[in-house]
């Protein structure tokens, strides 16, 4: 016991936590590119990838191979470390977000006050991998793509932010887990209901928050129907299009990491993250780590009912027009999100009620 | 403490090494790339200080929007840099000057904070650091929007002002631009977005 109190034990410790989480991770995202595809796939009256294992189920790994055995081939006159740097930093920011992220009760890798301004920043970052690649390919095409996923991007980055500051309002706390904790005992304490029922009025408020994080997290994250940048009918591939082999898949890898982060986040931030949606009183009895395997099932399951809802939108709706995209962001959602903010603060003020887990 | 001694001089190196890059690179979109590690390893010294709000915020404000923007005007527009570099040797002497200046101010900074304390001793603290019970964002509100709330205000209204300045300088209105209004389009029935027409043979709809 002494042992892992000391610096080496505790460095060992969190490297085999941290190498748990990206496991886990990877291994999710693998099958989520496969439920993605066969979702895709379902709408469209299709089969979808039906042939590598039982049911397809192999398909991600079989890419991956293929991926990782292709050729490297750098384009001429590309900035070669710029070029090779930029699908590295995507993948490191989308992976390294996880950090954070609370999954199970006590079980996130770093607990720390600001956690959710660190996902924000870690976030607002994943728009270097894009311009560095797009700029380093030394081409037009991924140049012009990558400034409009930039573009994009930044623009629903602010929206973003209103929306984190209403929950951050209610809940008082910046602390991933003391937002998640805020919104335990039953669902209607989910900041998607207001958070508590001495709230209920906010519903008003945030629902409609709720939806335009969502929202906002599609265009965050360029899934259809914002994917202007790399959309498949129109343009070759944006930023990505001199990219092959393993700096591609690694793109595709961030790309999808972000999806899930974006579920994951809107599962912590309005859905009561890891709490089950009913009070959970019997919880006291239970060992610690089945307690952590009841919250990461709730976890999971909310990710993944949010994942649905963007695959569902996915192959459900239309492509917007570049027009049409940004007017959302900036006339629509940033007005909307800045009076959310001023009203839930108001509210905060006027009833002075506490937040649901003060 | 050993451990945060490494962290801070390898965090102080590589923003002192990144800087000196900003400065030295060919390419400017080099330049700005090692100007964003700058900035993200000062991020990182603020989080040893114990600040980590103001270093989440470094990042969010400087490395996500304000980098962005530097590289996007830095990509977009030819600046032929080989013709700026050629007034280096006019500009040299003002340009020592001024570091000259920087760095006097910046030692008189070190040493009346090493000899006399920093400012936090006598002031609400900034940084979460020991002997403190605020948090690093409620010490900061409590600065910003408690003691200091007019001139904060003063300076929302300046910046302000600028955001007006700039949008008048370039907003025009192009006359005959098509534009999308969506209220109109969903305000659109069967009535006014229909016409029912009965031509005679041989002749056009109208007229």
């Amino acid at each position: 016991m002494e042992f892992w109190s000391t610096p080496v034990g505790w460095t060992i410790i969190t490297v085999a936590h941290i190498l748990a989480v990206t496991v886990v991770l990877l291994l999710t995202i693998a099958f989520i590119i496969y439920g993605d595809r066969k979702i895709f796939a379902g709408v469209q009256a299709r089969k979808g990838p039906n042939v590598v294992g039982p049911f397809g189920l192999l398909q991600s790994f079989a890419d991956l191979g293929k991926f990782l055995i292709k050729e490297l081939v750098i384009p001429a006159g590309a900035d070669k470390a710029v070029y090779l740097l930029a699908p590295l930093i995507s993948v490191t920011l989308a992976l390294g977000a996880w950090a954070v992220m609370p999954i199970a009760p006590g079980w996130a890798v770093s607990d720390i006050n600001v956690g959710i301004l660190y996902l924000f920043a870690v976030s607002s970052m994943g728009v270097y991998g894009i311009i560095m690649g797009g700029w380093a390919s030394n081409s037009k095409y991924p140049f012009l793509g990558s400034l409009r996923s930039a573009a994009q991007m930044v623009s629903y980055e602010v929206s973003i932010g209103f929306v984190i500051i209403t929950v951050i309002l209610l809940a008082g706390t910046m602390n991933l887990n003391q937002i998640t904790e805020a919104q335990a005992g039953g669902f209607w304490n989910w900041y998607m209901f207001g958070g508590g029922l001495q709230n209920l009025p906010l519903i008003v408020i945030m629902f409609p928050m709720g939806v335009i994080f969502f929202i906002s997290g599609l265009a965050e994250t360029n899934r259809p129907p914002f994917d202007l940048p790399e959309a498949e009918s129109e343009l070759v591939a944006g930023y990505a299009v001199e990219y092959g082999s393993t700096p591609y898949m690694l793109f595709y890898l961030a790309e999808t990491a972000n999806i899930v982060l974006m579920s994951g986040l809107m599962a912590v931030l309005f859905l009561g993250g890891w709490n089950a949606p009913w009070p959970a009183p019997y919880l006291a009895a239970w060992p610690a780590w089945l307690v952590g395997l009841h919250g990461l099932f709730f976890y999971a399951m909310k990710t993944f009912f949010v994942f649905f809802m963007n695959a569902m939108v996915r192959s459900i709706v239309p492509r917007y027009r570049y027009d049409q995209l940004m007017r959302l962001g900036w006339k629509v959602f940033l007005p909307t999100s800045l009076v959310a903010v001023a009203v839930v603060a108001g509210w905060r003020v006027y009833t002075g009620l506490p937040g649901a887990g003060q | 403490m050993a451990l945060q001694a490494i962290a801070f001089y390898l965090m102080a190196a590589v923003t002192v090494a990144a800087g000196f890059c900003v400065v030295s690179a060919r390419n400017p979109v080099h330049s700005v790339l090692w100007l964003i590690l700058a900035f993200f390893s000062a991020a990182g010294l603020f989080v040893l200080l114990g600040a980590e709000f103001l270093a989440m915020l470094l990042v969010v404000v400087y490395v996500g929007a304000v980098a962005v923007l530097f590289l996007f005007v830095v990509m977009m527009l030819d600046v032929d840099f080989a013709s700026l570099r050629q007034g280096f040797a006019r500009y040299m002497p003002l340009g020592l000057l001024i570091a000259a200046f920087l760095t006097a101010e910046m030692v008189l900074v070190a040493t009346t904070v090493s000899s006399q304390g920093a400012a936090k001793d006598s002031l609400t603290p900034m940084a979460s650091g020991e002997g403190s019970t605020l948090s690093n964002a409620e010490a900061i509100g409590r600065v910003l929007y408690t003691d200091y709330i007019y001139f904060f205000q003063a300076a929302g209204l300046v910046l302000l002002v600028a955001m007006i300045g700039a949008i008048v300088l370039t907003l025009r209105h192009k006359p005959g631009v098509k534009r999308q209004v969506i209220m109109d389009q969903v305000l659109r029935t069967p009535k006014t977005g229909m016409k029912l027409v009965n031509p005679k043979s041989g002749e056009g709809i109208e007229g």
